[in-house]
């Protein structure tokens, strides 16, 4: 209990005393994670929507994939990302790994299947016939889009928030790729499981504590983004 | 659609987010203008790149143990080299099982690490070149206070083990396939017994965390001393078996043969080896951990052959 409580402790010393390696781990985080986001979004929503409106043959196999990889095991995309962009791997030559752009890379595959998944079953849900009549009052296809779509918002942020969230707390890919580098690749989940084996344990509890608030801030501002839409 | 765009803010204030996470990362980048390969722009920067990082790299791999990241000794070196040498060292710490095939396969440029029969076939097939001897401590085996197995009279770690396992002591493995596991399974070997059962238990990770599982479940395991001095407030272990010749520990510096990939940098592995044995560094290691704990973590050793631990 009181490890624990010497770790409350000890976040609120590294928050306040302005330790630069925390602010640049935390920066570093912030920074991976929401670059992931924002390339899994530009991928995952549109994606998502085809899925959910396009009629082709296997299209029920293809979002069963999709569902199914929503799941993935960060350590398994770890190990694929390491192996292709190794030295001696296909993209070796772009010495990517062991670079936050490598950490990138990796949490966008464990997110673009998330946002995918729960764009296409957003979109799913708005009323077919809302589609139809929107069209029929002689609304272009980008108009009909852009309705359907701020129909849909409320799920579509909740997508954007799961995504962020799989990609801010997953640890394996991180690890195996970024390499835990000081003051290069060293985020909040790696630091983490580093201050836990060096024996620094309230470092690492005050470390947890900077990213649950993290994660939660960022939460926290998409969501009253997403209230404030539902009071209007 | 005006009304339409002055009522959906949401797709402003979206849009505008993106905008700043995206801006923000570009500005960093601008911040981080001397150091290359950042941020994920960097696809297409590195591949107009390539080609000079043929003649200047900036980086250099360092595949090393856990151990000497664990212990806070790499914190002080690290940034020693940098400032002499100019090149940004990428220290990744892994079991020396995960190290020494990182050389094998050109994946690093040096290797720090601690396993010397696994290194010697290394150097013999041509893997890595300029093998150096650096430092050592030693290996000690540690267990509950109590010792229920009754080993601490024991000189020799192999009849401690053979005592824990003929009482079905819980005995925890590292089981990762780094230096310290295959020292471990070495010390098995002269016990001419097979550690299996219920009491063998693998814990997979590095030190820090076995020595936690160790501590909790009440039973032994072998642990490097700078590890084990490191934690030893946060675990209910005991040093009961240490100061025998075969559980010295010893770290060689060795650079990854450059023939191997053309991505390799040779000239900052050579000089991170003669950094390594460079009498400042020497003397920084010697005194690494005294002010901590009363006792220096790591003997330097520059200059010496792996012929003097033998006698």
């Amino acid at each position: 209990m009181e490890m624990i409580l010497q770790g409350i402790v000890q976040a609120f010393v590294m928050i306040f005393s302005g330790d630069p390696e925390i602010y640049e781990i935390t920066w570093l985080t912030l920074k991976v994670s929401g670059t992931a986001t924002i390339i899994s979004l530009v991928v995952g929503v549109p994606l998502g929507m085809f899925l959910a409106w396009a009629r082709f043959p296997g299209r029920k196999i293809y979002i069963s994939i999709v569902n199914t990889t929503m799941g993935f095991p960060p350590v398994v995309v770890g190990l694929w990302v390491f192996l292709f962009l190794a030295r001696s791997g296909p993209l070796g030559d772009f010495e990517l790994l062991f670079t936050p752009a490598a950490i990138v890379i990796a949490q966008s595959i464990i997110a673009t299947p998330i946002i995918t998944g729960l764009t296409s079953a957003a979109i799913m849900q708005v009323d077919e016939r809302m589609r139809l009549q929107i069209r029929s009052l002689g609304a272009t296809k980008y108009q009909t889009l852009f309705l359907v779509i701020r129909e849909a918002r409320y799920s579509l942020l909740a997508a954007v928030i799961a995504g962020f969230g799989a990609a801010i707390s997953e640890i394996g890919a991180s690890m195996m790729v970024g390499g835990n580098i000081k003051g290069y690749t060293r985020v909040l989940t790696t630091a983490t499981v580093m201050e836990t084996s060096k024996g620094n344990t309230e470092v690492a509890i005050g470390i947890s504590i900077i990213l649950l608030t993290l994660a939660y801030l960022v939460t926290l501002g998409l969501t009253l983004l997403q209230q404030r839409e539902v009071k209007n | 659609m005006r009304t339409f765009f002055s009522k959906n803010s949401l797709t402003v204030i979206i849009f505008v987010l993106i905008m700043a996470l995206l801006s923000a990362c570009g500005s960093n980048n601008a911040n981080n203008a001397g150091q290359e390969n950042t941020d994920s722009q960097e696809p297409a920067a590195s591949e107009n790149g390539h080609e000079q990082n043929q003649e200047t790299k900036e980086f250099v791999i360092l595949a090393t143990t856990t151990s000497t990241q664990d212990s806070g000794l790499l914190d002080v070196l690290v940034p020693m080299y940098e400032e002499q040498t100019g090149y940004r060292v990428k220290t990744i710490a892994v079991g020396t099982g995960k190290a020494l095939a990182m050389g094998e396969q050109g994946e690093a440029d040096v290797l720090l690490v601690h396993a010397p029969a696994s290194e010697k076939v290394l150097v013999d097939n041509g893997d890595v070149i300029n093998r150096q001897l650096v430092m050592h401590n030693d290996f000690v085996v540690v267990g509950p206070a109590d010792d229920p197995a009754g080993i601490q009279s024991e000189k020799k770690a192999s009849d401690a083990f053979a005592k824990i396992a003929s009482a079905g002591q819980i005995f925890v493995s590292r089981g990762d396939d780094s230096g310290t596991h295959k020292k471990e399974l070495s010390i098995w070997k002269q016990t001419g017994q097979e550690p299996s059962g219920q009491w063998y238990q693998e814990s997979g990770q590095g030190m820090g965390q076995t020595l936690r599982i160790a501590s909790e479940k009440g039973g032994y395991t072998l642990t490097d001393r700078a590890t084990y001095l490191a934690l030893q407030d946060e675990i209910d272990l005991k040093i009961l078996v240490e100061g025998e010749a075969s559980l010295l520990n010893i770290y060689h510096v060795m650079q990854v043969n450059p023939e191997k990939s053309d991505k390799i940098n040779a000239d900052a592995a050579e000089k991170f080896v003669s950094f390594m044995l460079a009498e400042e560094t020497q003397a920084v290691i010697a005194e690494f951990g005294v002010d901590q704990y009363g006792q220096p973590l790591f003997f330097a050793d520059g200059g010496k052959t792996e012929e003097a631990f033998a006698q």
